[in-house]
């Protein structure tokens, strides 16, 4: 299939100009005209019971709401892309959509290679394996297959820094071993794309210098990295292009400096 | 989180970069399909027998009777049973407890994994919240780690056979195409309410009382044969009635079951399968939101 161009992109233009870096290479993921809608019911009917009463009464009142609306937006290969907006504005919404856990109901969604979720390191770990089998399945959830994740297995205990620890169960674990775990995993099978929410505060200050390298060397090696933070330096540090989003609404699209700008300037009005 | 240090790269030997084979997701082209399912299961299939062993490790680790469980369970409640009813069927079942041990490990199979299967869903559907898998894994290797279990019980229900003198018959070969049956039924069964299961708390309540029941209207603990004419509908409807019947026969009367039951079961499993799994993707869109 042919990747979808650029070009049309801009059709359903957010404010701001979208600028593209020339250095970067080709899109990776691409939403056109994105549209989430939720369907909630205006009462909690959490049993089977009060459904087939309210169903009887015909009383189901349900609300709509648009968690997403009509969103475009290309990102490249080697980019980082910072997605802001207070909460509720459907930054979550964005990224499990390109995780592909959710799916849009309206318009397309499309994402080329392995993405790597870091939406909650170490999400399907098994505290009654060990590390050793935690490894496997954390890496099989990730979609790779247990020839890929043995290859690199050794890479990703060294790097975690809980060698002495592998063959435990991972109850026997800190909190702070079971995210460089699963940092180590989600980041050492290569992904083609990185998806943060927050900024990866993980271990100490020796394992947060040590995944800030990783993260530069995943973005040099042409990665493309998408996170969702409340912190604006760090994204106008890190990302080479920003998107505000606000309820559910594009606001603006492009340079860090500019639409943060627009952003607190906003916020504070 | 500034990079102000010479970076430490990731080695970038051909083998660990990502080979010519890109998946490439669309959501205008992924849809959620039964075929579609099937394709990404099979792309992940090494996850599934991670889910497999994974049970298998956790469920016998930390208990002290370990695989020995599984053998004891359907034992003992034969046990139980042959003394409660023993007085009461001996006359009309010969060798009751080999009659009621098979009844029992085949019906156990059955609720065993259709409850677990949707019990396994709420802790699945939380992961599909965060990352993707097709979601029939669960229910697949909930269907595969009982279809295990059930072999096992077989270990005792020989053993007692044995004991008892019962005859091992050559229609045992029969025994196989029944299990691929009853394995299709409950794995639709397990989709479908594991479906359900995710939109209401209560389902896997509810479905207890319904096995409860189902197990005292199947022929497990009595002979077919004991219930009045007039009620025999009730065993043409019940599917788990022609399930156990082209089990038992094989084993117990060393016969091929009727002709209508082998029909019946099999419209029953790929019925069951074939609904459960278009039920199950038709409506895996919104497990993400509704879990």
């Amino acid at each position: 299939m042919n990747s979808p161009t650029a070009s049309d992109a801009a059709a359903t233009g957010p404010i701001l100009e979208v600028k593209q870096d020339p250095k970067l290479g080709e899109p990776v993921i691409r939403l056109e005209n994105v549209t989430v809608r939720y369907r909630v019911p205006r009462e909690r009917i959490p049993s089977i019971k009060d459904y087939a009463i309210r169903k009887v009464k015909g009383r189901i009142e349900i609300d709509e709401f648009l968690a997403l609306k009509n969103v475009s937006l290309e990102v490249r290969r080697g980019e980082t892309f910072g997605i802001i907006g207070h909460n509720g504005a459907g930054k979550s919404t964005l990224l499990r959509l390109i995780a592909r856990v959710l799916r849009p109901s309206e318009g397309r969604v499309w994402v080329r290679g392995q993405v790597a979720p870091l939406l909650e390191l170490g999400a399907g770990f098994d505290p009654e394996l060990t590390g050793r089998e935690n490894v496997f399945l954390n890496g099989a959830m990730l979609g790779q297959t247990n020839a890929s994740i043995a290859e690199r297995f050794e890479r990703i205990v060294d790097f975690a820094g809980v060698r002495d620890f592998i063959d435990m169960p991972l109850r026997s674990y800190s909190s702070g071993m079971q995210a460089r775990l699963g940092f180590a995993v989600a980041t050492d099978l290569q992904p083609d794309i990185l998806i943060l929410d927050e900024l990866l505060a993980v271990g100490d200050a020796e394992f947060q210098r040590k995944s800030a390298a990783r993260m530069a060397s995943l973005v040099k090696n042409g990665e493309a990295i998408l996170m969702v933070s409340h912190g604006l330096d760090s994204i106008q540090e890190m990302c080479h292009r920003v998107a505000w989003l606000h309820h559910g609404e594009l606001r603006a699209l492009g340079e860090p400096a500019e639409v943060i700008a627009a952003y607190t300037q906003a916020s504070a009005g | 989180m500034t990079v102000s240090e010479p970076l430490t790269d990731l080695p970038e030997s051909p083998s660990t970069k990502k080979s010519a084979v890109v998946f490439e997701y669309d959501s205008a082209i992924h849809r959620p399909t039964v075929l579609g399912e099937l394709r990404e299961l099979i792309r992940y299939r090494d996850l599934l027998g991670l889910l497999v062993s994974k049970t298998i490790k956790t469920r016998y680790k930390r208990s002290v009777l370990g695989i020995l469980w599984t053998l004891l369970n359907p034992l003992i409640s034969m046990i139980v049973m042959t003394v409660a009813f023993s007085a009461m069927m001996r006359s009309t079942v010969p060798r009751y407890p080999v009659y009621l041990l098979i009844g029992l490990v085949v019906w156990g199979y059955f609720s065993q994994s259709t409850a677990y299967a949707m019990g396994t869903f709420v802790w699945g559907g939380n992961l599909l919240k965060r990352v993707y898998m097709p979601p029939t894994i669960f229910a697949v290797a909930c269907v595969i780690n009982c279809l295990i279990n059930f072999f096992f019980s077989l270990v005792p229900l020989v053993v007692i056979m044995l004991l008892m003198g019962h005859p091992f018959y050559a229609t045992w070969w029969f025994v196989p195409i029944g299990v691929i049956l009853l394995s299709c039924f409950c794995l639709g069964v397990s989709l479908f309410m594991s479906a359900l299961a995710a939109f209401f708390v209560d389902m896997l309540d509810m479905y207890q009382i319904v096995i409860q029941a189902g197990f005292f209207l199947t022929p497990i603990i009595y002979p077919a044969e004991m219930l009045p004419p007039q009620y025999s509908w009730i065993l043409t409807i019940n599917p788990m009635y022609h399930m156990i019947e082209l089990i038992r026969v094989p084993i117990f009367v060393g016969q091929l079951p009727e002709v209508s039951t082998m029909i019946l079961s099999t419209l029953w499993a790929l019925g069951a399968l074939m609904g459960g799994a278009w039920y199950f993707v038709r409506k895996s869109d919104e497990f993400a939101y509704s879990l």
